[in-house]
């Protein structure tokens, strides 16, 4: 277990290392507009889902289908969370042994985890039963238990995520 | 007029209102939480509607029945976002007030919220004013390939102002 940990730290450390990350470190004005990225991507990856999450809620939509508000939203979901999840990455690199000690950025990657587990979950189990319900404006309690669990999980990531910022030990 | 805005500053931080923010460790971060949602229900909102502008997504759905369905998110999430950032204001006024990038990013969002409000009211006479000709159809394209670069500079100069010096 030591050894695996003494591993970890060594390759946050060669991560650190890495010319992009000392560039993103050194420069004054690469963070700034890699996390800009950032916050853009995320207000997207939440805001879309959240139109699903609602949708299933039976809060919003009700004159559209289930599986057209998906439909329509995932792929714009998607291609934002890799837009968050590279430039994420960059900014992680940047000072990865801090971010990887930082309770906030922990729980943030496991509560995205969740919303992953979550949505597998609804693709597995609630989904395909949607042809008897998506019409309808109201949906049932399962569907109303994913969008709500979704919802809770995406919100607690979006805390997380400001959080780091004001727990975060500076780059030395 | 600097300095008085100096001044308003410096009283406006000694309130009791803006200390108590300030030696509460949770509440800015909460409120720009709260904030950024607030974003998010915005940006996705608009996403969806300049895309049916543009022409990209939903064409089967008519501008204004998108329109219609979207919007009103943005009408009701703006009132959240001006409360929220008053609150971040009242804590750090000097942080915005007087910051460049804060009074840029008023300006764009008059612009870009006046713009919306401009393409909205049509469709409450006339459902199908953006698809009735050519010309239309066109200048809703052009105004969706405006609209959206607006909204996202918005986001832009948000995250900016942590990091441009007070003037």
């Amino acid at each position: 277990m030591l050894r695996e940990l003494s591993m970890l730290g060594a390759a946050l450390r060669y991560l650190e290392e890495t010319p992009i990350a000392t560039a993103i470190r050194e420069g004054d004005t690469l963070f700034p507009w890699v996390e800009s990225v950032h916050v853009l991507a995320l207000t997207v990856v939440i805001g879309s889902i959240g139109l699903v999450d609602l949708r299933l809620l039976g809060l919003r939509s009700g004159d559209r289908s289930v599986v057209e508000t998906t439909a329509e939203a995932l792929p714009i979901t998607w291609t934002a969370f890799a837009i968050a999840v590279v430039t994420g990455g960059l900014l992680f690199s940047s000072n990865a042994v801090a971010y990887a000690h930082n309770v906030f950025f922990q729980a943030k990657m496991a509560l995205i985890a969740c919303a992953g587990l979550n949505m597998l979950g609804y693709h597995l189990l609630v989904g395909r039963s949607a042809p008897s319900w998506h019409t309808a404006a109201a949906t049932p309690l399962r569907a109303r238990l994913v969008g709500g669990v979704s919802l809770a999980l995406w919100i607690a990531v979006a805390a997380c995520g400001r959080w780091i910022g004001f727990t975060i030990d500076a780059p030395t | 007029m600097l300095r008085a805005l100096d001044a308003f500053c410096t009283q406006l931080s000694s309130t009791p209102l803006s200390q108590a923010i300030q030696i509460t460790d949770w509440v800015i971060p909460a409120v720009q939480t709260l904030h950024i949602l607030a974003v998010a229900a915005v940006i996705a909102a608009i996403l969806m509607v300049d895309l049916r502008f543009m022409g990209f997504i939903a064409r089967n759905q008519s501008i204004a029945a998108v329109a219609n369905r979207y919007l009103p998110t943005v009408w009701y999430a703006l009132p959240v976002l001006l409360a929220s950032g008053a609150t971040l204001i009242i804590a750090e006024p000097a942080r915005s007030l007087q910051n460049p990038v804060f009074w840029l990013k008023m300006c764009l969002l008059i612009l870009a919220a006046g713009g919306t409000l401009l393409c909205q009211l049509p469709l409450r006479k006339h459902l199908g004013y953006w698809e009735e000709s050519e010309s239309r159809r066109r200048k809703a394209r052009l105004i969706g390939f405006l609209s959206l670069p607006l909204w996202i500079a918005i986001v832009f100069a948000g995250r900016w102002i942590a990091y441009v010096q007070n003037t």
